[in-house]
């Protein structure tokens, strides 16, 4: 079971969450990928339930930044709403998900309203459709007040336009009397956050908050984590699938693929050397600046499996350069490989060599890339 | 991001994304190969079924169009016949008169099935005509856009604040009551809603990359129009076809209600249900039966219609 | 919002226009003479008629006649009643067609949307398909069923409601003719209320709403109903030219001495100064509530005022 990282106890501990959906959910959505679906894979749980988060643990500490990594499908959203109690309907809930000691998933929803927003808060994807575009600004801002705190009326603007100023939005005064569409991206972004940390929660999740923005702005909205982080020590739960990020921004990493953690780490090394496959595969898909032009771009052979379709075992087996027989038989269950770093792997030995299951084409992909 | 020096950890700014699984079958025949539209039909057809509720609307108007069909002509009563001796009677077995008779002794089965026939006859073709000026109008307003598009739309602006139940009251009024002048008003009017969807969707469409891909290969504006967005409209076009018949049914029968339509001693719902509304106190059943038949027809065609939007719509299972 | 008001405006007086053409030409392109009728008239009295109603005149010049009056607001003279003007009629019947109008409205609005909204927030169990099975029934039934229907069942078999007529200042005399007038309106208002609010509660900022810690009854009231309210009020405009249309025939049923009643009587008599003058009304009127409509959903919706 990962340790924190610091002796204090951590802000946020998960252990063991599981979320699932009713099999219907899905039926609909994905005909072509069950068709495809290998024989002899598990088949859907007698209650037909499709799980999209798998067992997770994690802890987090006050400040620190923990990044997840992983495709779309890798449960990395469900995980973040999980902990809100945000999930759609139908959704299921397994397991525990403590913040500061007070168990949150079996709360009803009057009382999980006074840790949503006011102790942990939450930012999405995508800024243009997460504000109401029929309130102004200042509206959405200050009822987070005056709902958590009973700040007045008079009171909570004043707080409203010196929490933009924090996020480096000129002429408060202004936007706060104007509506969402009247501002940019980047703009709508940094007001999100805004109304997140307006009431001074101490962890924020983080959903993708810079995918759909551009290039120039992301870089922005990193940086003003990185100081909000500085000034007001907050933790912060950054979901992502851009290595670039995690690598700017994350103290710690943890890695999901199909619904489970795969691997966990500080951020350097991480980095320096990872010691599951698919984090290693995903480094080596990076085109590098340095040593020659490669023959071709590297990538994972395969696909991400469908939720419906889990193998049985490793879900990564099937792509995996290294996978030995156990792996196809039996999950791997996440251990200690270094101080801090944790895998969920079978395969021991070091990484960069081809294994023994090797296939033709993973070392092809091994030799067309680069050598780490 | 700017390129670091080698050495220093290189921002990997590279998604960790796979290609994704195929979508979800897009909502339209022809974005796919044509081999596959037929099977988005008979999916649609198979989503439909699978409702018990539209299965029962569509059993009961199959029911009620045999009905119509079959009945007059195997009754041995007509519709414009007296018979004094029978009048007003309520139902009875006797002479199989089931629906019993109108206040000259007519049978009202046979009326109330000859009505049924006016109706669905000029709820079907007053429809199949609006369907047709509308997607017209739409379709090419919203693919050549500009003033074109500015131009139509402000016409059906327009004529939407037109009061159309008044308007037609008057043209009857002034030029006679005739089946043929209830068939052009009626579809005259219908046809706005149909052109304002269809140029929204017609709108939505133009931005997808395979009209772009159709432009690029050389295929230009009728060609365009008739074998790319059109066939893409079918399914909302289907829909709101399915709804525009109930709605039309409506407007023949109020107008025939108001003495407008239709000429006695032939029958339609509406002019069966004003006559039955005048007697309604000593011979309900005069009531009863044509406003029982006209609102089931109206409740089958709104369920049908409704059915059939949510079997297209791929996000409502 | 100002400028957006005005756009409106200008788009509205082609369209009165349009309408009030229309009805000029249908006046005058009907066979016949309006004075078509059984009685032959003497050639003098005949020219004596033409000249006061300007029959005699050319028709550009009776157009243009017919526009000046129309802006003020004449509407003519009857033709079945001589010496009564088109308007004194409407303003005789007017206090009738507000009253079952307005309450008609009110109940459909606040009924249906009532339903619509709760149909909504118990989405999937039976207090929500019972409801709107009821909707769409209510649609289904024209308003010529419903009202007589309505009066065998309350008026003839039950004996609780008079079965029409008008007696003013009688509540129990309105009760029949708006709830006929208004049922299908409140199917309609209550499927859509459904259908928006939805929508409206599966929306990316309802989640954010969530995520923020606001109590449900707050979401529902501050977030959720404007945005739910905008297919409603872009459905007022054709819901209120519905229910003009509904009240002639409610009037005619019930008896109520409403402008619906006596437009019936004017079809029948070929009076076709009032057929006409009512026609224009109608459309006027449609016209301002489609207007009024417009302002409200720009008043809702802060991103349709900017253009």
């Amino acid at each position: 079971m990962p340790d924190p990282s610091a002796a204090p106890e951590p802000l946020l501990q998960i252990r063991a969450l599981t979320v699932s959906y009713p099999a219907g959910a899905h039926a609909g959505a994905l005909p072509a990928a069950r068709a495809t679906a290998r024989p002899g894979a598990r088949p859907a749980r007698a209650e037909a339930h499709l799980e999209v988060v798998r067992g997770v643990d994690l802890d987090l500490a006050a400040g620190e930044i923990l990044g997840i990594a992983g495709e779309s499908g890798s449960g990395k959203t469900q995980l973040l709403l999980a902990i809100l109690g945000l999930c759609g309907a139908g959704a299921r809930l397994r397991g525990s998900v403590r913040y500061r000691g007070e168990e949150l998933l079996a709360l009803p929803a009057a009382q999980l309203n006074r840790t949503r927003g006011a102790r942990i808060a939450m930012v999405f994807q995508d800024p243009a459709t997460a504000l109401n575009p029929y309130l102004t600004i200042g509206r959405q801002l200050t009822e987070v007040l005056r709902v958590h705190r009973g700040v007045g009326a008079r009171a909570a603007e004043r707080r409203a336009g010196a929490m933009l100023e924090a996020v480096h939005i000129a002429d408060a005064a202004r936007h706060l009397r104007q509506y969402p569409h009247e501002l940019s991206g980047g703009m709508r972004q940094r007001v999100t956050l805004a109304m997140a940390l307006i009431a001074e929660p101490q962890v924020l999740l983080a959903d993708e908050p810079t995918t759909s923005l551009d290039v120039t702005v992301q870089s922005q909205i990193l940086a003003l984590l990185r100081e909000l982080r500085e000034r007001t020590r907050v933790a912060i739960v950054l979901v992502t699938h851009d290595m670039g990020v995690i690598a700017e921004l994350a103290d710690r990493v943890a890695v999901m693929y199909a619904g489970t953690l795969i691997e966990q780490a500080p951020v350097e090394a991480l980095f320096a050397g990872p010691r599951h496959p698919y984090s290693e595969a995903l480094q080596r898909c990076v085109p590098r600046l340095d040593g020659p032009p490669p023959q071709r771009l590297a990538s994972i052979p395969g696909q991400p499996p469908d939720p419906a379709a889990l193998p049985p075992g490793c879900a990564f087996a099937p792509r995996c350069a290294y996978r030995l027989e156990v792996c196809e038989r039996s999950a791997p269950p996440l251990v200690q490989a270094a101080p801090r770093h944790w895998k969920a792997c079978h395969y021991d030995e070091p990484l960069g060599r081809p294994g023994p299951a090797a296939s033709a084409a993973a070392a092809a992909t091994l030799a067309a890339g680069e050598v780490p | 991001m700017s390129a670091r020096p080698a050495g220093e950890r290189i921002p990997m700014s590279v998604p960790l994304q796979r290609p994704a699984a195929p979508e979800p079958p897009a909502a339209s025949p022809s974005s796919v190969p044509p081999a596959r539209a037929g099977a988005f039909w008979r999916l649609t057809l198979r989503r439909l079924a699978a409702q018990p509720t539209t299965r029962v609307a569509a059993a009961l108007l199959a029911m009620i169009v045999i009905g119509c069909l079959v009945i007059p002509w195997l009754s041995p009563y007509d519709y414009y016949t007296p018979h004094f001796d029978l009048l007003s009677r309520g139902p009875m077995l006797a002479g199989a008169h089931l629906f019993g008779t109108d206040p000259l002794g007519r049978d009202l089965l046979v009326r109330v099935m000859w009505g049924c026939r006016i109706s669905l006859a000029v709820g079907v073709a007053a429809s199949l005509v609006s369907v047709l000026i509308g997607v017209a109008w739409g379709a090419i307003a919203g693919y050549v856009g500009g003033w074109l598009d500015s131009t139509m739309m402000r016409a059906v602006d327009v004529l939407y604040s037109v009061p159309f139940v008044p308007f037609v009251i008057v043209l009857t009024v002034l030029f006679g009551r005739s089946l043929w002048l209830l068939f052009v008003a009626i579809g005259a009017v219908s046809w706005l809603d149909i052109a304002r969807i269809v140029r929204g969707q017609t709108l939505s469409l133009k931005q997808r990359e395979f009209i772009e891909a159709a432009r690029v290969a050389g295929v230009r504006g009728v060609d365009m129009i008739s074998r790319h967005i059109v066939p893409n409209l079918l399914g909302i076009v289907a829909v709101y076809a399915t709804l525009t018949i109930p709605a039309v049914i409506l407007f023949e029968a109020l107008l025939s209600f108001l003495g407008l339509g239709v000429q006695s001693p032939m029958a339609s719902l509406g002019s069966l249900v004003a006559d039955g509304a005048s007697d309604m106190q000593a011979h309900p059943h005069l009531l009863i039966v044509p406003a029982a038949l006209l609102s089931l027809i109206i409740y089958c065609f709104n369920y049908l219609g409704d059915g059939l939007r949510d079997a297209l719509d791929p996000r409502s299972r | 919002m100002l400028r957006y008001t005005l756009r409106r405006l200008i788009i509205a007086v082609p369209t009165l226009l349009l309408i009030a053409t229309l009805a000029f030409a249908l006046l005058h392109a009907a066979p016949g003479g309006p004075f078509d009728s059984d009685k032959r008239m003497l050639p003098a009295i005949q020219r004596a008629i033409e000249a006061r109603y300007h029959l005699d005149e050319p028709l550009w010049r009776q157009y243009v006649r017919y526009l000046g009056e129309l802006s003020r607001g004449d509407l003519g003279p009857s033709f079945q009643y001589r010496d009564t003007s088109v308007n004194q009629i409407i303003a005789q019947g007017l206090p009738v067609d507000a009253t079952v109008g307005l309450a008609a409205l009110a109940l459909a609005l606040l009924v249906g949307g009532t339903v619509g909204v709760s149909a909504a927030l118990w989405h999937g169990t039976r207090w929500d398909h019972a409801p709107m099975a009821l909707a769409a029934v209510g649609i289904s039934v024209p308003v010529f069923v419903v009202a007589p229907l309505l009066i065998l069942v309350f008026a003839v078999a039950l004996h609780w409601l008079p079965p029409g007529d008008w007696v003013a200042g009688s509540p129990s005399h309105l009760v029949l003719p708006v709830v006929a007038l208004a049922l299908p309106y409140i199917g309609y208002v209550a499927r859509l209320m459904r259908g928006s609010t939805l929508e409206v509660l599966a929306s990316p900022f309802i989640r954010s709403a969530r995520a923020k810690g606001l109590p449900s009854r707050l979401i529902l009231w501050r977030h959720a109903l404007r945005p739910a309210l905008t297919p409603l009020v872009s459905y007022l405009g054709p819901a209120i030219a519905g229910l003009v249309t509904g009240s002639i025939v409610v009037e005619s049923v019930f008896g109520l001495p409403g402008i619906g009643r006596f437009f019936i009587t004017a079809a029948l008599n070929r009076d076709y100064t009032l057929l006409v003058g009512i026609t224009v009304l109608y459309g006027a009127f449609i016209i301002l509530c489609n207007l009024l409509a417009d302002l409200c959903y720009a008043w809702i919706d802060p991103r349709v005022r900017l253009r």
